[in-house]
């Protein structure tokens, strides 16, 4: 079995948004950068099929130098080797998507786990763009996930519920929150990482698919105004309140 | 053309593919372009029902191995419906089939991609989208490089306005053979009700409901304004018993009713991030000092466990109820 977990690097979830001088883009001082919190339950569960029925992970990343950092992690907490694809990794699902076709074609991957969603640019694209690219199978905002003789059994959140896919491998799967536990790195783990390499691949040219043209906060909410009195007094002129002036009801 | 794939649910439009039906019906007529309603199922009863929001055209792949959704033959079946059609704009609602199909018929189709939007207009005869992004606390005005233009377009967001269009009902090839992968089973909630991303009125709990059986009371007083119950990733992760699903925030659900009550919780910058764009907040805190409150359109401070019940004893007298 072999495993592709793909990464990405988002700005932290505590980050306050500032639009950069180009109007177009986040202005990067300040900002703190992290794994995206979905990838790691994606890493996570690359780890418990290993430890289950013996599989060979591999960790990428598409970006620059900074996105060593997440590769490192992902080695300390598990993963047998990294690859660091140099590319835009920031720009849009579709090209990252391409890149990351390019570099998994003919490498004889079963199974790639990614991240329903980066943060931050939560397109929820990359991972079913990937699976067209590549000609495989899919299941997005995974659960719970089987792996079979060649085959996949995977639970998905859907409105008011979930459901179940059944398909064959290879296959791209995109983790949810609830998937799993993610496990800290142990000491033995971040010496480990410190003796394997990130192996560097210049990633392929793509066709470009959409573009942030600009960057804007959101518009400032109306004041609001608080409610005296009891409890029932409050209750009373909340309600008087959505109806008449907020029309809610 | 402008092609919207749209789902019925029980042989009716669904109400996020209605509205996103009829934002395809305005950018049409912006754009001088003819509006077309893609359905696929087993069964297509009920796709007439897009003839009320404009469709100029009903396209139906109906068959029995589509009564399950797959991910690659329903992606085959927009694709191919745009390719035929020569369409140059395929949207959809950006439901839980609607982001999983979408993106694999764009990348099918070699097409940039906007998810969840919230904006939408017609540039020199291409699409041009405005979503949120960093969980709304920013927006990204969103072109594309591509012929053909993929979106999907945010529940709640887009009204859905009747305007009647011809509704030419035309059947497709539905595509056969090995599917790679496919439903095969749905496991239903027990509740029935809405999901949160739909929801006209959440009322969500934090931490400060202290436990999950608590819940009960903003149940109450969910079913006596009509709306569903939310909460924080506080209340969550406490381990009350309550679903993941039922989580607001970052890393939870991004909604936008019209009305969200939030019931001791904090305001949090991630759980923020999940429901600024409420048309309507009301906050009940008993710190006054709540970073919820500054986003609150009305605040009141005070034991939630005072005040909610008299809400729901208020809107039972007043007898209010969803519209
Ligand atoms: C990577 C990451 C992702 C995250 N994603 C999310 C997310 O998606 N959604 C999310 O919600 N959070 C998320 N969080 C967590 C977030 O930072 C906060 O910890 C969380 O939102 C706090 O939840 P809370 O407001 O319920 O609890 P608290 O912050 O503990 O607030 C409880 C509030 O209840 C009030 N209270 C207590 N008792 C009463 C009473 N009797 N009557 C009235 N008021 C009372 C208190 O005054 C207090 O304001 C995330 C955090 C991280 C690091």
């Amino acid at each position: 079995m072999k495993i592709l977990v793909t990464l990405k690097q988002v700005p932290d979830t505590e980050t306050k948004i500032k639009v950069a001088a180009d109007g177009r883009s986040l202005d990067p001082a300040d900002v703190k950068w992290i794994t995206s919190p979905y990838d790691e339950y994606a890493l996570e569960e690359a780890i418990r099929i290993k430890e289950r029925i013996g599989a060979e992970v591999i960790a990428l990343s598409v970006g620059g130098d900074a996105v060593k950092d997440v590769l490192k992690n992902a080695l300390a907490l598990g993963a047998d080797s990294a690859v660091l694809l140099r590319g835009e990794g920031q720009s849009d699902a579709f090209g990252v998507a391409q890149m990351i076709a390019a570099y998994v074609r003919d490498k004889g991957f079963d199974l790639i786990l990614c991240g329903n969603m980066g943060i931050g640019g939560d397109n929820a694209a990359m991972g079913p763009m990937l699976a067209e690219l590549l000609g495989v199978a899919q299941a997005n905002v995974i659960v719970k996930l089987e792996i079979g003789d060649g085959t996949f059994r995977a639970e998905r959140e859907i409105e008011g519920g979930s459901e179940i896919v059944e398909g064959a491998l290879p296959a791209v799967i995109s983790a949810q929150k609830g998937l799993n536990e993610p496990r800290y790195a142990s000491l033995k783990g971040i010496m480990a990482a410190k003796k394997k390499t990130i192996e560097e691949i210049e990633a392929a040219p793509v066709t470009p698919g959409a573009r942030i043209s600009a960057l804007a906060l959101p518009p400032q909410r109306p004041a609001g105004r608080k409610l005296e009195g009891e409890p029932a007094a409050q209750a009373s002129s909340l309600l008087q309140a959505l109806k008449d002036e907020a029309k809610v009801f | 053309m402008i092609l919207v794939f749209c789902e019925l649910k029980e042989g009716q439009l669904r109400k996020p593919s209605a509205e996103a039906l009829s934002e395809g019906r305005r950018l049409a007529d912006a754009s001088g372009k003819k509006l077309g309603a893609l359905f696929a199922g087993a069964s297509c009863t009920g796709a007439t029902e897009a003839a009320k929001y404009g469709a100029d055209l009903i396209l139906t792949a109906e068959a029995p191995t589509l009564a399950s959704y797959s991910s690659d033959a329903y992606a085959t079946v927009l694709a191919d419906a745009v390719k035929a059609k020569g369409a140059t704009v395929l949207m959809a609602a950006a439901t839980a089939e609607g982001k999983d199909v979408i993106p694999r018929a764009a990348a099918r189709l070699g097409a940039g991609y906007a998810s969840d939007v919230t904006g939408l207009s017609m540039v020199d005869g291409k699409l041009q989208a405005v979503r949120p992004v960093y969980a709304g606390k920013a927006f990204a005005t969103t072109t594309f490089a591509t012929p053909v233009q993929v979106a999907t377009t945010r529940p709640n967001v887009f009204p859905a306005a009747e305007k009647p269009g011809p509704g030419i009902v035309e059947s497709l090839p539905a595509p056969t053979g090995d599917f790679k992968s496919m439903v095969k089973e749905i496991l239903a909630k027990a509740s029935g009700k809405v999901d949160l991303s739909e929801a006209n009125i959440i009322v969500s709990g934090g931490r400060g409901m202290k436990d999950g059986a608590n819940f009960k009371i903003l149940e109450e007083l969910a079913d006596a304004i009509g709306g569903v119950v939310g909460a924080s990733r506080a209340a969550v992760d406490a381990g009350w018993g309550l679903p993941h699903s039922m989580q607001v925030g970052q890393t939870g659900k991004v909604v936008s009713p019209t009305l969200y009550i939030a019931c001791g919780i904090s305001g949090a910058i991630q759980h923020i991030a999940g429901m600024s764009g409420s048309k309507f907040i009301v906050a009940i805190n008993k710190d006054p000092e709540a970073p919820i409150f500054k986003l609150a359109s009305y605040g009141i401070v005070g034991d939630l466990f005072e005040v909610v019940p008299e809400l729901t004893k208020a809107a039972k007298a007043l007898g209010i109820g969803s519209r």
